[in-house]
C-alpha cells in the first residue's frame, strides 16, 4: 500500500538499496484473538513494509486459529526481515513465505486465487456483450434484473484484472475483491 | 511458588492482581493511583508482602521499574491508572522495548461497559501500547485475569526480554472469579529458541580458531542472559586470548580491568576498539544488534571480516549487517556450548595473535580518551574520573541520563561486574537516570547508587527527588552542569555552523536549594581542587543528594565517529580543532542523525 519502498532502519540506511524488489505471498498462522490483525498490520505500517493484499479468516475453529495471507513487495533482505518480525509477535504460530517455498519445490509460484464480485449495469448490446464475456471468463451471474448483473468470478489476480478491464466500457459500476488466498501445491501443509 | 490454599480460590479481580504479583515473586511495585485502579490500591493497602513505591509521575514509575529490573535481573513492575496514567507510561515502555528490559505494566481501564464511549480518563491503552510492548492484553473476564498476569510475567522475562501491558477494566477488578496459580505450560505460539544449533557453533569455533585478527563485540544480551553468561564470556576471553569490546549496553559483562579489554566501541567508543572492528578478520558479535551508533556507515563497516552473530532474536540476524555464521539462542547457553567445543577441539594459538595485539597497542597509544586538564575549571571527564576513583571500591551502581555526560560516564567510569550500569541506550531517554536510580536503590537499599546526570536531562524527571526522599532512598544525583544541552550543542557546532539554537538553558534552577526544598542535601562544586572533598561529602550523606558539579561549558565529547563516516575515520580529541569540527560532517552526513 505504500507506493515507495522505504529503508527499514535508522537514518544510516540512506545508502541506496541495490537489490531488486520482489512480490511474495506470506501465509501467517495466528491465534484468533482480539487485536491480532492489528498487531500484524501495525508491524507493516510501523516498519514501513508494503501490503499489496491481505486476506484473513478463521480456518481452524476448534483450535482458534486464523490464517492471514499477505502479498507484500520488498527486496529479499526486507522480505526476510518481515518474516522474522512477524514471528516475534506472541500470538503468531508460523510464518511461511509461500513464494520461497514454491521455489524450493521447483515451482514458479504458489497456487493463488481471488474472488471478485463485479456489478455491471446497462441495456441493449452492451448488456448482451457483458453476459457473453462473463461466460467466456466462467464468471457466474449471482444477481440480475433488466438493468444490471452482478458477476462472481474466481481466479488468479491477473484474470480478474483482465475481466474488470473488459467490463469497464460495458457499464462497470463497482467491484469487491477478497484479496489473495494461497496454498502451496503438493501434499504437505505449511 | 504458590501456597496450596491459593489453588483455584474465589476472589475479586483486585485480590487476584496482588496474589498474582506475590506468586510471581514480586516484592516491589512502582506506581501512582487513580480512579481506575482504586480497587487494586485498596488490596495493596491491606497487605505488606508487596511494597508499593509511590512516584510523582508515571514515567518515573516506569524508569524506576526499569532500573530495578536491570540491576536485579528480575522483572520490574509498574502500576498506573487509565488514560493519562497509561499514556505517561509509554516512554518507559518503549525504552524497555529497545533495551530489552523485562517490565510488567499493569494499567487500570474504565469499566468494560464504558469502553469506547470516550469516558473520563479513557484511552485506547492496548492500541497505544501495542507497538511499544512485546505483547499486551485487555482483560475482559475476571476468570482470565490470573492466567493473563502469569503469562505476562512469562513473556516479559523469557526469550528476548521486554515490556508487557495488562489493561484491567475497573469492573473486572471488582468482579469475583476463580484464581489460578502460575502454570508451567506456556502458550504454544510463544516458544523462544534458547539452545543454539551445534553445527553452527562448530563452524564458529573453526572460524575463530583460524582467525589472525579476531575481535569479540558484546552487548546487552550478555547481561540479560544472567550472571552465568558474563562468567562464560570471561572464560571464553581467557581461553582464546581475543581482544574484546562492548556496546554501551554491555558494559560490565567483561571487567574493564581485564587485560583484553579495549573499551566501548561505536560513535563515542575508543579508537582502538573501532579500528580493531574495522580491520578484524573474524568478528564474534555476542548479544548485540549492529545498531547504527555502533556500525557507522554500513557500506564501510568492517569490510574484510567474517561475522559470527549470537542472538536470541532471529530478526536481529542480517537486519543491518550480513552474518556469515548466525547462531540463534540464549547467549548463556550458546557460550556454554562454545566454550566446551573450544576446549575439546581448538588449540589456542595465542602466539598467532601477537601481530594483532601489537597493532592494537599502537592504536591504544593514541590515547583517544585524553583531554586537556584545566586547573581553574572542572573538566567533565575529570569529574567522572574522580567519582570513579572515590567510589570504585564500594558497592556502587551507576545510572545516567542521556547526552554528553552519559558518554563521558561510559568512557571514564569502569565497570567490573554486570548489572551495575543502567542507561537508556536504544531510545536515548533524557530523564531516565534519576527515577532509574530510585528503582536501583529500592532493590539494593545499602548500595551506593549514583545518577551521573546532565543539567538538562535531570530536569525532565526531577520531581522523583520527592519520591526518593519519601522512601528513604539515598540516591546521589551527580550533575555535570555545563548549562547547555551539551550533546545538542556539540552537534550544532558540528553540523549547523555553531548556531546554538535553543540549546542553552538561560534560567537554571539553584540545584542546591532545589535539593533542600525536596528535603534532600545539596552540594555545589566549582573548582577542581575542591572536587574530591565534595564527592566524599556526597557519599557520606545518608539521604538523597543533588551534586551540582559546575564543569567547563563548551567541552566536546571525543573521540567521535561523525555521521556517515566509517570506523577508521574517527575524529580524535587532539585533532579536533574548531575547523576540523566544523568540517567533520559533509553535506550528506548532515541528513543523518
Amino acid at each position: 500500500m505504500n507506493a515507495q519502498l522505504q529503508p527499514t532502519g535508522s537514518a544510516y540506511f540512506i545508502a541506496k538499496e541495490t537489490e531488486k524488489p520482489e512480490t511474495h505471498t506470506l501465509s501467517v498462522l495466528v491465534d484468533n484473538e482480539p487485536g491480532v490483525l492489528a498487531r500484524v498490520i501495525g508491524l507493516f505500517s510501523g516498519r514501513g513494509y508494503n501490503i499489496e493484499s491481505l486476506t484473513v479468516s478463521e480456518t481452524e475453529h476448534e483450535k482458534h486459529l486464523s490464517r492471514i495471507t499477505i502479498v507484500t513487495r520488498g527486496t529479499p533482505h526486507v522480505l526476510e526481515q518481515i518474516k522474522h518480525q512477524l514471528e516475534r509477535i506472541v500470538p503468531v504460530h508460523r510464518v511461511v513465505d509461500l513464494t520461497v517455498r514454491s521455489h524450493e519445490l521447483g515451482q514458479d509460484r504458489p497456487l493463488e486465487r481471488e474472488l471478485a464480485l463485479v456489478k455491471v449495469a446497462g441495456t441493449g448490446e452492451a448488456r448482451v456483450e457483458a453476459l457473453r464475456l462473463a461466460d467466456a471468463f466462467r464468471a457466474s451471474v449471482i444477481d440480475a434484473n433488466t438493468e444490471h448483473f452482478i458477476f462472481e468470478i474466481t481466479g488468479k489476480g491477473s484474470k480478474i484484472d483482465q475481466f474488470i478491464a473488459i467490463m469497464k466500457p460495458l457499464g462497470l459500476v463497482e467491484i469487491c475483491r477478497t484479496g489473495v488466498a494461497a496454498l502451496n501445491r503438493g501434499p504437505q501443509g505449511m | 511458588m504458590s501456597s496450596g490454599q491459593n489453588e483455584r480460590r474465589e476472589m475479586t479481580g483486585a485480590e487476584m492482581v496482588v496474589q498474582a504479583l506475590k506468586d510471581n515473586g514480586v516484592k516491589h511495585v512502582f506506581g501512582y493511583p487513580g480512579g481506575a485502579v482504586l480497587p487494586i490500591y485498596d488490596e495493596i493497602f491491606q497487605q505488606d508482602e508487596v511494597e508499593h513505591i509511590l512516584v510523582r509521575h508515571e514515567q518515573g514509575a516506569g524508569h524506576a521499574a526499569e532500573g530495578y529490573a536491570r540491576s536485579t535481573g528480575k522483572a520490574g513492575v509498574m502500576l498506573v491508572t487509565s488514560g493519562p496514567g497509561a499514556t505517561n507510561a509509554v516512554t518507559p515502555l518503549q525504552d524497555a522495548l529497545m533495551d530489552s528490559i523485562p517490565l510488567v505494566c499493569l494499567t487500570g481501564q474504565v469499566p468494560t461497559s464504558l469502553i469506547g464511549s470516550d469516558a473520563f480518563q479513557e484511552c485506547d491503552t492496548i492500541g497505544i501500547t501495542r507497538p511499544c510492548t512485546k505483547h499486551n492484553w485487555l482483560v475482559k473476564d475476571v476468570n482470565e485475569l490470573a492466567a493473563i498476569i502469569h503469562e505476562a510475567f512469562h513473556v516479559a522475562t523469557t526469550g528476548r526480554p521486554g515490556p508487557v501491558v495488562v489493561d484491567i477494566p475497573k469492573d473486572v477488578q471488582f468482579a469475583k472469579g476463580i484464581y489460578v496459580p502460575p502454570q508451567t505450560a506456556p502458550r504454544t505460539s510463544y516458544q523462544p529458541k534458547v539452545q543454539g544449533d551445534l553445527e553452527k557453533i562448530k563452524a564458529a569455533v573453526e572460524l575463530m580458531a583460524n582467525a589472525k585478527r579476531p575481535i569479540l563485540y558484546t552487548g546487552g544480551g550478555v547481561i540479560n542472559s544472567g550472571p552465568e553468561a558474563s562468567h562464560l564470556l570471561r572464560e571464553l576471553v581467557d581461553l582464546t586470548g581475543f581482544p574484546i569490546t562492548s556496546t554501551l549496553m554491555g558494559l560490565g559483562a567483561y571487567p574493564a580491568s581485564g587485560k583484553n579489554w579495549m573499551g566501548m566501541l561505536g560513535m563515542h567508543g575508543t579508537y582502538e576498539a573501532n579500528m580493531a572492528m574495522h580491520d578484524c578478520d573474524v568478528m564474534v558479535c555476542i548479544g548485540a544488534r549492529f545498531d547504527d551508533r555502533i556500525t557507522g556507515r554500513l557500506t564501510a563497516f568492517s569490510p574484510n571480516s567474517k561475522k559470527i552473530h549470537i542472538d536470541i532474536d532471529p530478526s536481529s540476524i542480517n537486519k543491518n549487517v550480513h552474518t556469515d555464521v548466525p547462531i540463534i539462542g540464549d547467549v548463556g547457553r550458546v557460550l556454554e556450548d562454545l566454550v566446551r567445543l573450544w576446549r575439546a577441539t581448538a588449540k589456542a594459538d595465542k602466539k598467532a595473535l601477537h601481530p594483532w595485539w601489537e597493532q592494537i597497542a599502537k592504536w591504544r597509544a593514541r590515547d583517544s580518551l585524553a583531554y586537556k586538564m584545566n586547573h581553574d575549571v572542572i573538566m567533565p571527564q575529570h569529574a567522572v574520573q574522580r567519582l570513579y576513583a572515590l567510589t570504585k571500591d564500594m558497592d556502587t551502581y551507576i545510572t545516567t541520563e542521556v547526552g554528553q555526560h552519559q558518554m563521558w560516564a561510559a568512557q571514564h567510569y569502569h565497570f567490573e561486574k554486570p548489572n551495575r550500569w543502567m542507561t537508556s541506550g536504544g531510545l536515548g531517554t533524557m530523564g531516565y537516570g534519576l527515577p532509574a536510580a530510585l528503582g536501583v536503590q529500592i532493590a539494593h537499599p545499602d548500595a551506593l547508587v549514583i545518577d551521573i546526570a546532565g543539567d538538562a536531562s535531570v530536569q525532565m524527571t526531577m520531581q522523583e527527588m520527592s519520591a526518593a526522599v519519601q522512601h528513604d532512598a539515598p540516591i546521589k544525583i551527580f550533575i555535570l552542569n555545563n548549562q547547555y544541552m551539551g550533546m545538542v550543542r556539540q552537534w550544532q557546532q558540528l553540523l549547523h555552523g555553531n548556531r546554538l539554537s535553543h540549546s542553552y538553558t538561560e534560567a537554571m534552577p539553584d540545584f542546591v536549594k532545589l535539593a533542600e526544598a525536596y528535603g534532600g542535601h545539596g552540594i555545589r562544586c566549582e573548582k577542581p581542587d575542591e572536587l574530591d572533598d565534595a564527592i566524599k561529602e556526597m557519599i557520606a550523606v545518608k539521604k538523597p543528594v543533588i551534586f551540582d558539579c559546575r564543569v567547563a561549558t563548551l567541552a566536546n565529547c571525543f573521540p567521535m565517529i561523525p555521521s556517515g563516516k566509517a570506523h577508521n575515520e574517527m575524529l580524535l580529541p587532539d585533532e579536533a580543532t574548531d575547523e576540523a569540527v566544523a568540517n567533520a560532517i559533509d553535506a550528506k552526513g548532515r541528513e543523518l542523525v
